[in-house]
């Protein structure tokens, strides 16, 4: 066992997946010789050199439809967009090519691309920074799409991903880069794409989220255990495809379910989860299901005290969680 | 003809004048389908085919990776497409290699021609040939990517993202743009402010050349030499290949809302499938006899795969999930 932050784990199952297959390479802006703006590929061109780890001219459309031509070719490319904030020159290639490349051709061809991009906020980033954009890329079948909440997560989705034989949008929190630590087991570590987590079993109230959400919602959940409630805590991972039946047990096994998100609440990931637990879940329910979510405006602002009031926190979760447990 | 002969023989010189008729007379079949309701849609190789074929003869096929636009009949049918396929596809019936009639007629695809897969949304074809000519960079393969798009499609962010990549990793791709003088309604005038599309190539520091797309051998010999530079580690080539569009953009325009029957009637003159007809003949190359040859092996292979294509199932209803994710 190893402790490692959540970047060094992202930099691990880079480095294991480049040694172990190679066809495996990176492209994106600043991920050679600088290692990447956040240090994400620190060591990686060192190690494979400039022509598996490519600093890209400055143009996401290009980096992400670059990739999809070599991943037809069979390569593996990890495709790393600087912030998620800049992927949209992208949306294009991503959802019309990646997405629809097995479909449109009948199985004939595909793209087994990843696309790294940082997300989330809490970080002083502000408006173009800080955002949550999964909900853009959710409705797009042939895409998959990851969200780690933990070191160990970050690893063994990453490796899973970079394996997947389709194109996997894998988004990671960049507060959550140095602020989560944990022991890592040596041996190699892949967690299977499409399946939710149990993170904590309780009896009282379910927690539904990913992401960071996970890591406040954790915290939040051990102080509530001390006022005698207790939390089901389901961690996504896989923000889509949904995986629907750990989404419905969950809800059913406490009949109470909070849903939570660092993303604008509406149309969010917690929106379909809320419209999965009201298909299938309605009798089970005792309570109406509560979202917690950021507020309905463009993006998070810079300046402190309305970042804080923006994002939800540990503080905010431990409320929402004390007001569903006594509904 | 074009003196720059670079080489070919008096069978070749046929070979491309046979597969220039077949590309033609396929056409001329998909619009009487068409408007005999046999056919919903169709989008035109006319006035094109002398670029379209001349280009695909000077690339090397199995080896060499093509990714046509929905124009593209003459490069499909000379890269190794059966007449019985192409109108599979144009019926859209389940036996279409390029989509199992998924996609509208002319969205070609077909991985054992190395023929990658296109879309409707334009221009995003580009990154992926830079795409797979990275890939056939960094495996060393002696193969190059050609990629074709029309001259309007050049104002796109992929067009100048993907050659602005492909020159500064000196990937073996050429850029065709088939410059048939409109974008849908709108003249090349209202398009672009610069004298040649291939004027362009000056900014992203390649190769860059015009050409009389309706003469088979200057275009030839310009994509010839753009293949060798290409494996000689010298780079992309951005070729314009000028020609007209005979026909309405596709089955469901009037072109003659916005442009004359003369200028239509002028075009015509110049064809390249005429004007090479004339020279071969003029030289003695081709002889009335086996025109006539010709035309009549065209008319088999054409009313046999009409009958095929017409005859053949769709896809069964219950393969709609088919093909989304790896299964």
């Amino acid at each position: 066992m190893t402790v490692m932050s959540y970047i060094e784990a992202i930099n691990r199952a880079m480095k294991e997946e480049m040694r172990r297959d190679d066809d495996v390479f990176l492209l994106g802006e600043d991920v050679g010789k600088r290692g990447g703006v956040f240090r994400a590929s620190e060591g990686l061109y060192e190690e494979f050199g400039q022509t598996r780890v490519i600093d890209t001219p400055l143009a996401e459309s290009a980096i992400v439809g670059v990739g999809i031509g070599a991943s037809m070719y069979g390569m593996k490319p990890i495709a790393e967009i600087q912030f998620v904030d800049f992927i949209l020159p992208a949306v294009n290639q991503i959802v019309s090519e990646a997405a629809k490349m097995r479909y449109r051709s009948n199985n004939d061809w595909s793209c087994p691309i990843t696309i790294r991009a940082p997300y989330g906020g809490g970080v002083h980033g502000a408006l173009y920074h800080s955002q949550s954009l999964e909900a853009l890329f959710a409705s797009q079948p042939g895409l998959k799409i990851v969200m780690p909440s933990s070191p160990k997560d970050a690893l063994g989705l990453l490796k899973a991903a970079i394996r997947d034989p389709d194109p996997v949008l894998y988004l990671e929190h960049k507060k959550a880069y140095r602020l989560l630590k944990e022991e890592i087991p040596d041996e190699e570590v892949v967690i299977e794409i499409g399946k939710a987590n149990t993170v904590r079993e309780g009896a009282d109230l379910t927690v539904i989220t990913y992401g960071l959400c996970v890591e406040f919602s954790k915290k939040a959940a051990e102080k509530l255990a001390a006022q005698g409630h207790t939390v089901e805590l389901l961690d996504l991972r896989t923000v889509y495809p949904l995986d629907e039946q750990a989404i419905i047990e969950a809800a059913k096994k406490t009949g109470k379910v909070l849903l939570i998100t660092e993303d604008n609440k509406e149309g969010s990931i917690i929106s379909e989860v809320s419209a999965i637990i009201g298909e299938h879940c309605l009798f089970d329910l005792d309570a109406p299901i509560f979202r917690l979510a950021a507020p309905n405006v463009p993006a998070m602002p810079y300046a402190p005290p309305l970042e804080k009031a923006f994002m939800v926190s540990e503080d905010k979760v431990y409320e929402k969680m004390l007001e569903v447990a006594q509904y | 003809m074009s003196e720059k002969n670079q080489a070919l023989t008096n069978q070749q010189l046929l070979d491309m004048f046979y597969y220039m008729l077949l590309a033609r007379r396929s056409d001329e079949r998909m619009w009487l389908l068409n408007r005999s309701g046999k056919i919903p849609f169709v989008v035109s190789c006319q006035g094109q085919e002398a670029m379209q074929v001349a280009s695909s003869f000077a690339l090397v096929k199995g080896t060499d990776y093509t990714a046509p636009y929905y124009r593209d009949v003459g490069v499909v049918l000379t890269m190794g497409m059966t007449v019985k396929e192409l109108f599979l596809q144009a019926f859209a019936k389940a036996e279409d290699p390029n989509s199992g009639g998924r996609q509208m007629p002319g969205h070609f695809g077909h991985r054992k021609l190395n023929m990658l897969s296109g879309s409707s949304p334009v221009t995003t074809q580009v990154p992926h040939a830079v795409g797979m000519a990275l890939a056939l960079k960094m495996k060393q393969q002696p193969a190059i990517s050609f990629v074709t798009l029309g001259e309007g499609s050049s104002n796109q962010g992929d067009f100048h993202e993907g050659l602005n990549f492909a020159s500064v990793h000196d990937l073996p791709v050429i850029v065709m743009v088939e410059n048939n003088q409109y974008a849908i309604s709108c003249g090349i005038e209202q398009q672009v402010n610069c004298a040649k599309i291939s004027d362009r190539a000056l900014g992203y520091g390649i190769h860059g050349e015009t050409v009389d797309g309706n003469d088979p051998v200057a275009v030839y010999t310009a994509v010839k030499q753009a293949r060798e530079r290409a494996l000689n580690g010298e780079g992309p080539s951005l070729i314009e290949a000028v020609g007209y569009r005979l026909t309405p953009h596709s089955s469901d325009d009037n072109d003659l809302t916005y442009r004359t029957k003369e200028e239509v009637d002028e075009a015509k003159e110049k064809d390249g499938l005429i004007t090479f007809r004339q020279q071969l003949k003029k030289q003695g190359i081709l002889t009335d006899e086996l025109e006539a040859s010709y035309e009549a092996k065209i008319k088999t292979l054409i009313d046999e795969a009409t009958t095929y294509a017409d005859e053949a199932p769709y896809a069964d209803e219950a393969t709609l999930f088919d093909g989304v994710y790896h299964q």
